[in-house]
């Protein structure tokens, strides 16, 4: 007998798809092969063509939301009650920075662009989970949201996204201890680098994923699909005892001292 | 076969949404072609795509990425990896 990763019970809202190389992607493209059915949200027009473009004739639901705005946060769940009913999971992975402040001096960083970055990468998992907690299932649901390592150990060029990643781990844990009563549960995936558009616009990128090749375990950077088969786990009952956690997806990187 | 020139004047037109004909050697992604940063990590990665082959795979660096400003940087950063 084998077990299986059956979700075709299972329905969930995508924050955060940019191209086809983005993680979220790689976690919907899994998650639908495993049956779950699949709502995205888009910020822009640009973004609707290239999700349009994955999507192919798929005729999933497709959300305009800025994150930022907690009513378009709150249309999003509204209209997916109307098409789909119940929400079971919920994928965040949105971040942004302005570009100045990613790469040079760390302490050059402005009031403005801390605001910003925190609000969109950090703060939206705070709104999505308010507005969603009364959409959620009677049996519980899953949030995962992604992180990376540079919330706790430096990283340089990684700047003042280090402190978004860091509130959003806290979030995490702060939201899964409310929620656990309610079977919401809230969990970061902390991957090594993977070349996203987002990934790719933090100066020093290829270097940390050169270190990853060189220093990992496994000898190797991590793949876009291993995030996306642990996003599985977690969104299956498979995982219901874990909650506020922070998994590493890193090939073992964060182990390494020398 | 297609030059890498034409190569990349496709490409750039698919990824910035403009016309293949505005696309001129001396071109500058940011300044004539008004890609924001994201485009510009877009295209990079991109050419990055179209010019790795099962043999050989093409890494453009933060650093040669930033050399990268207009198409002719583009392709002479292709075709210094020995491709034509």
């Amino acid at each position: 007998m084998s077990i299986n990763i059956d979700l075709s019970n299972k329905k969930g809202i995508i924050f955060g798809v940019a191209n086809q190389r983005s993680i979220a992607w790689a976690i919907s493209e899994k998650l639908m092969e495993a049956g779950a059915e699949l709502a995205f949200t888009y910020l822009d027009d640009r973004l609707l063509k290239n999700i349009n473009s994955l999507l192919k004739d798929r005729d999933n639901l497709l959300l305009k939301c800025d994150a930022n705005n907690e009513s378009d946060v709150h249309n999003v769940m509204e209209k997916f009650k109307s098409k789909h009913g119940e929400i079971d999971f919920i994928i965040h992975s949105i971040a942004f920075a302005n570009r100045e402040d990613l790469g040079g001096d760390f302490s050059n960083l402005s009031k403005e662009g801390f605001s910003l970055a925190l609000e969109t990468s950090s703060y939206t998992l705070i709104t999505i989970a308010r507005q969603a907690s009364k959409y959620f299932s009677q049996t519980g649901g899953s949030v995962i949201s992604m992180t990376f390592d540079a919330s706790n150990r430096v990283y340089p060029g990684y700047n003042v996204m280090g402190i978004a990643k860091a509130a959003l781990e806290n979030i995490n844990r702060q939201l899964s201890a409310e929620y656990g009563p309610r079977k919401i549960r809230f969990n970061s995936i902390s991957a090594g680098p993977l070349p996203s558009l987002s990934a790719r616009s933090i100066p020093g990128f290829t270097e940390m994923r050169k270190a990853h090749e060189q220093r990992s375990p496994i000898k190797r950077p991590i793949t876009h699909e291993e995030v996306a088969n642990t996003a599985l786990f977690l969104v299956s009952d498979l995982s219901t005892g874990i909650t506020g956690s922070i998994i590493p997806v890193d090939g073992g990187y964060g182990i390494i001292a020398l | 076969m297609a030059s890498v020139l034409e190569k990349i004047q496709e490409i750039t037109a698919e990824k910035l949404s403009v016309d293949i004909e505005d696309i001129k050697p001396e071109s500058s992604f940011t300044e004539d072609l008004e890609a924001d940063s994201l485009d510009v990590v877009e295209l990079i990665m991109a050419l990055e795509e179209e010019f790795s082959t099962d043999g050989q795979t093409i890494e453009i660096s933060d650093e040669d990425a930033e050399n990268i400003r207009t198409v002719q940087n583009a392709v002479d950063f292709i075709t210094s990896k020995g491709i034509e």
